[in-house]
């Protein structure tokens, strides 16, 4: 650094302690709350401190015993929302590098509509087109399906412009050593390129999970059977409650369930997950 | 475009590759941007029966439509207020981290995960703590005298809005204005040291400057964020209530389609969106090919 | 092993750019032929030609008895050792070296008997089981040959393999190419910008000038009788020195001299390289020249002079003293006549 002033150092610390309080601060009340016996918020006064009730809590969330609020139980929402997420970042990926693979090792007719056929989707988030996206799915027949929940969502021309990025900076020469030692372009995308895009396809899958967990509107869409509801989509279901005080503890429980899964990948996959995000905006 | 040297031949195959990926494009992009386009010029009889083509009916229906033109001033208002709160806030911690070295990689950590919360999870934490019975910041606020309730006042509304969108978008501007800072040579600032720049001075004749290209690029993905990812934070708080005060244009498609059910008015608005977004994409790529040049 | 027959091959790209055109060579079975010439010449586009990475387009290759225009790469039978080596990054030196037969369905034993025995002959044993990556730019040159070698193919194609070394590194490397290919006896076709390169390792020299082939012959033959002004100043170092002259009467004037020779009158370029020329003695033909500087390269110094405004380097033995005004002369049958249009005519 240019010069040792203690001052700013004390300075940055300060500022970044307050950051990670505020930032921390959200969750730690919601916590707390998923802590406490419901009828303790009737008093007007949301505790500050951890209560007793953690384990009750809990449990009962996620076997489901909270009547009138939850018609399934978390583990089942938990389920959906992983098989989703899994199928959503594996079928982005897997339909990305193929088509990646396709533009940049092969030259034929269409080549050109293809790409900006892809590029277009950019320009088309599930938002813009809600209504008739959900027409096509429902004439399909793929509400309250996992098909329905995530195969409208995998293609993905930010995942193929990465694929395409990292091909093309693979040399020339690899390919062409691959095919005079007699590897096909199949034999080649496997023993070759797929094991060289290995950090960058983990890199993406971290980012894509953390995407594919955190839908919202499009599970709400097509999910109207219990079982299908997705554990991000289903607290606010259970936070509209028409007669009643909503109960705290158990939809606070359900909020710290629904962000742990994603938040743990991103601190223990910190590296990869600063890859991809970067790799993903180039 | 670019390919390789060589390339493989094979008539079929690239196709097939690409099979999957063009399938959905089709089924689930164009098609369903085709209807919204189709349906734009197209309105329903009040009993859904007759369907006729109204030409640009609905688009000038929309532009005269006082609770579309409050949409818009809505969404404006939000995603300017978004991205100032979101990039300041970052900007000012990774400017902090840049400075400490040893203890930056601990800061990071703490400080990146709220990019992994859901949207709508995010919304619901600050719904329950600005909740206006329970809530701990209404609390907070009445001892300063300050009476908050974003069921009735407006401004309180967008200001939660504002508040659990941007809690969410600070860890990713973060992470970029951080890499935007090491990318500045330490030689630079050392120079500036040398001419006599202060520290603050430092930071704004020179760190600022050089780190417009990624202030550019940060506006543009925030402001993109508010106008399409936040839908969830405004759905778990506010509902676009009250009194529309936070019913921005997305989530006006949203309830004019599924929950009004006016498919012509929601195409039009979908159209609309659809143009939004192809501005800003070229706006992102024209500045990604400039930030190539540089 | 094979011969490689190239007959009137040519490319021309779609949009018509042509890279090379009208080519004809032959290599005998068991040869070292060096494909040299400046940037841009189309000497690696006529080995990939060869190699099956590049579409013929006009003409054709025949390894041995087969036309091979229309095969892959694969089934052409040859190897190649590349500018950049092109090693497999996530693969052990080992498996780098067996790719390409397992490839083929070689059987297991078959592969660890050529990779051990490549591995001796190249002397990389020890490193079998390392990644490219932790090897330095020698041993990896050595992985990409051991690739070749293993496939004991019909012939080996190099291109440009040591530019990416440096320079001590390259001059044994060079020799170490030419005893593999003496002992193992595969012919082979190297590809290089440099032409010390190329005339230290070749049997034979194929000089190429934009797409087209310009002189074929050994290296001492081609540079003892370039065909071209092109190819004088492109082979030897110093490069030729190359002066306008004038031919009338059975005499040329060079450089205020007149020499007899025996070609048709003129304006030509003569042509003289710097180890032919020496001091004058008295009473012989003499060029008057004033010297510029002096280079010393330890075993002789090289004069550069300047010579009716013209350049000319001369080389000399160390002890030789040149003083600033000096008459140079060279024997006639050691110059090089060109015409008008840079042929050679004597």
């Amino acid at each position: 650094m240019v010069e040792n002033q203690r001052w700013l150092d004390i300075l940055a610390h300060i500022t970044l302690i307050l950051g990670v309080v505020v930032v921390a601060f959200p969750v730690y009340i919601a916590f707390i709350a998923s802590t406490h016996h419901p009828v303790e918020f009737m008093s007007g006064m949301m505790p500050l401190l951890p209560g007793d009730n953690m384990v009750n809590t809990y449990t009962e969330v996620l076997s489901g015993g909270v009547r009138a609020q939850m018609t399934v139980p978390l583990t089942l929402m938990l389920t959906n929302s992983l098989i989703m997420a899994l199928s959503i970042a594996i079928g982005k990926i897997v339909i990305s590098i193929l088509s990646a693979f396709a533009i940049v090792y092969f030259r034929f007719p269409f080549r050109m509509t293809a790409f900006w056929m892809i590029f277009i989707t950019l320009m088309l988030p599930v938002e813009v087109r809600i209504v008739p996206t959900f027409k096509v799915v429902a004439d399909l027949g793929l509400l309250n399906s996992y098909a329905g929940l995530s195969i409208p969502l995998i293609a993905s021309a930010t995942a193929t412009f990465l694929f395409r990025q990292v091909f093309l900076t693979i040399p020339d020469e690899l390919m062409e050593a691959a095919r005079i030692d007699g590897a096909g372009p199949m034999k080649f995308f496997r023993d070759i390129l797929l094991p060289l895009s290995r950090t960058n396809i983990a890199a993406l899958f971290v980012i894509l999970f953390i995407y594919g967990w955190n839908q919202y509107l499009w599970p709400i869409l097509v999910t109207t059977d219990a079982d299908f509801y997705t554990i991000v989509a289903g607290i606010k279901r259970m936070a509209d409650v028409v007669d009643s005080e909503p109960l705290w503890n158990f939809i606070m429980a359900t909020a710290v369930l629904a962000m742990l899964p994603p938040v743990l990948v991103v601190i223990f996959m910190q590296r990869l997950f600063v890859k991809g995000l970067v790799e993903t905006e180039k | 475009m670019q390919t390789k040297r060589t390339i493989f031949r094979s008539r079929g195959l690239p196709y097939l590759l690409l099979a999957p990926q063009l399938a959905i494009t089709i089924i689930f992009f164009l098609w369903p941007a085709g209807q919204a386009v189709w349906q734009s010029f197209l309105r329903e009889d009040a009993f859904g029966l007759k369907t006729s083509f109204v030409g640009l009916a609905n688009y000038t229906r929309l532009f005269h439509s006082p609770d579309y033109l409050n949409a818009m001033q809505v969404t404006l208002v939000f995603a300017v207020s978004t991205a100032a709160l979101a990039m300041i806030l970052s900007l000012l911690l990774a400017v902090a981290v840049d400075r400490l070295i040893r203890a930056s990689r601990w800061y990071t950590t703490l400080l990146v995960w709220p990019y992994a919360v859901a949207p709508a999870v995010a919304g619901i934490l600050w719904w329950f703590i600005f909740n206006p019975t329970i809530g701990i910041m209404p609390y907070v606020l009445a001892s300063v005298g300050i009476s908050w309730n974003h069921l009735l006042d407006k401004g309180d509304a967008m200001l939660l809005v504002i508040v659990a969108a941007a809690w969410k978008q600070v860890s990713y501007n973060f992470l970029f204005f951080v890499a935007g800072l090491q990318s500045i040579p330490a030689s630079l600032r050392e120079a500036a040291a040398i001419d006599g720049a202060g520290p603050v001075k430092r930071f704004f004749t020179i760190t600022l400057p050089l780190l417009s290209p990624t202030t550019f690029f940060l506006l543009v993905v925030n402001v993109v964020y508010t106008l399409f990812d936040t839908f969830p934070v405004i759905d778990a708080t506010t509902e676009g209530g009250p009194a529309q005060a936070t019913n921005t244009l997305v989530y006006k498609v949203y309830m004019d389609g599924f929950v009004g059910l006016d498919l012509g008015s929601s195409a039009a608005q979908s159209v609309v969106l659809m143009a939004i977004v192809i501005s800003l994409t070229v706006v992102q790529f024209r500045f990604v090919e400039r930030r190539v040049t540089y | 092993m094979a011969a490689i027959t190239i007959e009137n091959l040519g490319k021309t790209y779609t949009g018509g750019v042509s890279a090379v055109r009208g080519i004809d060579i032959d290599i005998r079975d068991g040869e070292f032929v060096v494909l040299v010439g400046p940037s841009g010449c189309g000497k690696s586009t006529l080995l990939r030609m060869i190699a099956g990475l590049e579409e013929i387009t006009e003409g054709e290759v025949r390894i041995g008895e087969r036309v091979v225009n229309r095969l892959e790469p694969a089934e052409r039978d040859i190897a190649m050792v590349f500018q950049n080596y092109a090693l497999y990054p996530h693969m052990s030196v080992r498996q780098n070296l067996s790719y390409g037969l397992k490839n083929r369905g070689t059987p297991k034993a078959e592969i660890a008997r050529r990779v051990d025995e490549a591995a001796r002959i190249l002397e990389i044993g020890a490193y079998l089981d390392r990644k490219p990556r932790a090897l330095s730019g020698g041993q990896r040159q050595r992985v990409a040959m051991g690739r070749a070698i293993v496939r004991e193919p019909a012939a080996f194609l190099f291109d440009e393999p040591l530019s990416n070394l440096d320079a001590k590194l390259r001059v044994s490397m060079r020799g170490e190419i030419r005893a593999l290919q003496k002992r193992l006896g595969t012919t082979s076709v190297y590809v290089t910008h440099d032409q010390l390169e190329a005339m230290t390792l070749a049997d034979r020299l194929v000089v190429l000038r934009d797409g087209e082939v310009e002189q074929i012959g050994a290296p001492l033959e081609v540079y003892r009788r370039p065909v071209s002004t092109f190819v004088a100043e492109f082979i030897g170092s110093p490069a030729m020195n190359m002066l306008d002259g004038e031919v009338a009467g059975g005499t040329l004037r060079v450089g205020g001299a007149s020499l007899p020779v025996g070609v048709a009158p003129g304006k030509v370029k003569v042509g003289m390289r710097a180890e032919d020329m020496r001091l004058a003695g008295l009473g012989e033909t003499a060029i008057p020249a004033r010297l510029a500087y002096v280079e010393e390269l330890g075993a002789q110094r090289l004069g550069h002079f300047e010579v009716e405004g013209q350049r000319l380097i001369a080389a000399f033995p160390a002890e030789q003293a040149l003083s600033d005004e000096i008459a140079l002369t060279v024997d006639p049958s050691a110059l090089h006549v060109f015409g008008a249009d840079g042929r050679r005519i004597d």
